[in-house]
């Protein structure tokens, strides 16, 4: 395989990042708050992708543990912004038709958060554990916090539509396709 | 720029994880002479789900509340640094990516005019007063508390977009903790990050997250952590096991600020937190 694979490329062009200036010195990899939980930590996922070994990349928890906190991108010698390359992998691993076996869970959190938005508008946190607890069978955890959060009246029952909630769904319908839509589109 | 007037963006978690911030932050800052209008029908900023799914959404839903700001001209205050973050993440592709300027613009159905200046709420509160005309209000001081400032990531990070100072040792909080009469204290987890939305789905790792700061803070000896994030506290609030330390409150700086400030108020705020904040207030004489 070419060190400079298509996928590399493309990588790059999407997130903007030039991540053939890597030296590894490591220091994504020391700041990274998950770098202990990942399957491959972040300066071997740069790595990877200059040998084009993107479909690894695209299946292991490691985009999706990986909170978006910036401290990799602030740290970098040549300025590689990593949280732009994690946003893009992340994009990419929707679009192929490859379940993600690696973390379900935080993929139906997200997925499930978004939902929520698009009904309401704004964020309702009730109707957004239920369906992310029912999906993942996560419940006995979350059951827990909600009721630490529920008596002390920090979980709203009724939630509350924002009033031009037609200008969201059009942002939706516009701006983003959930990975089924994506997959129905390709068949 | 010195106003006492800005339109607000309060964010999903006022009403419901964050009551305690919105509670005390809107005490305080009526307080100090500030006028809030609430922006017209905003929506959820998309947290990190929205960019961890799609840049585009990420950055269109905030870009809406911008859409929403423009339409009056105030500057905006944010208080919920996630919202701050992200709001800044759209208006810095507005202003400096014509490509995805055009997208957002298409997506949100409108026309970026630029105008609109968006402030934290924390920048709100020191464009307007310095440090020492601060400690000139207050009127119960916080002698003897011991306070670690949590920054994490939002407010501080990426530096070219939130524009904060140091983001690898910011002192803003350090600074209006000592004005309000209490001890600052210095540690090495002021911008480590909380965990985020982990704390939903891997119990685990969240709560070794969490001890790792909670017990840094502890060692130090401080009495609490200092916080103006909501993630933030309920991360560390809920997740803390107090299995190697003990275990640590986790206060919103507005909330320390109304102790200081005296505000009658305040004692609605604590029994919204986990960690229990009265019995340290009452060893301090400041409940």
């Amino acid at each position: 395989m070419r060190p400079e694979s298509d996928i590399m490329k493309e990588v790059m062009e999407r997130s903007g990042q030039d991540i053939t200036k890597c030296y590894q010195c490591l220091k994504c990899f020391v700041g990274c708050p998950l770098a202990p939980y990942m399957e491959y930590k972040p300066n071997q996922v740069i790595r990877m992708l200059q040998y084009g070994q993107t479909d690894k990349i695209l299946e292991s928890n490691t985009i999706w543990l990986c909170v978006s906190c910036k401290t990799c991108g602030v740290r970098c010698p040549n300025d590689i912004d990593l949280m732009h390359v994690m946003d893009t992998l992340r994009e990419m691993s929707q679009e192929t038709k490859k379940q993600y076996k690696a973390d379900k869970k935080i993929v139906a959190l997200h997925e499930e958060f978004v939902r929520n938005v698009k009904i309401w508008g704004k964020l309702h946190e009730a109707t957004f554990f239920m369906p992310y607890m029912a999906r993942t069978l996560d419940i006995i955890d979350n059951a827990g916090q909600g009721i630490k959060l529920f008596i002390r009246l920090k979980l709203p029952l009724i939630p509350k539509k924002i009033k031009h909630i037609k200008e969201i769904r059009k942002l939706f319908k516009k701006g983003y396709k959930t990975k089924k839509e994506l997959a129905n589109n390709e068949n | 720029m010195k106003t006492k007037e800005y339109a607000l963006y309060p964010g999903c978690t006022s009403h419901s994880t964050g009551l305690e911030y919105n509670l005390s932050m809107h005490a305080v800052f009526e307080k100090l002479g500030f006028e809030f209008k609430e922006i017209d029908d905003w929506n959820c900023c998309g947290g990190a789900a929205a960019s961890a799914l799609s840049n585009l959404l990420g950055l269109a839903l905030p870009a809406r509340n911008i859409k929403q700001t423009e339409l009056q001209d105030k500057p905006l205050a944010i208080p919920c640094p996630g919202c701050f973050n992200a709001v800044m993440r759209a208006k810095y592709a507005l202003e400096n990516d014509p490509e995805m300027k055009k997208k957002i613009e298409e997506v949100v159905g409108f026309e970026y005019q630029g105008k609109i200046e968006v402030k934290s709420i924390h920048e709100v509160l020191f464009d307007n007063f310095t440090v020492d005309e601060i400690k000139e209000m207050v009127v119960k001081p916080l002698t003897g508390l011991k306070v670690v400032s949590y920054y994490g990531c939002a407010l501080v990070r990426h530096p070219d977009i939130v524009k904060m100072g140091d983001h690898e040792n910011p002192i803003f909080f350090d600074e209006l903790v000592e004005a309000l009469g209490a001890e600052p204290v210095d540690w090495s987890y002021k911008t480590d990050c909380c965990g985020a939305d982990l704390g939903m789905t891997h119990k685990k790792i969240s709560e070794n997250i969490a001890d790792k700061i909670c017990g840094g803070a502890v060692e130090t000896g401080a009495d609490c952590i200092l916080t103006a994030c909501g993630l933030c506290q309920i991360n560390l609030d809920i997740k803390q096991t107090g299995t190697n330390a003990r275990k640590i409150p986790v206060v919103y700086f507005s909330e320390l600020m109304g102790i200081a400030f005296d505000l009658p108020k305040r004692n609605k705020w604590w029994s919204k937190h986990i960690v229990d904040v009265k019995p340290l207030l009452k060893e301090k004489g400041l409940l």
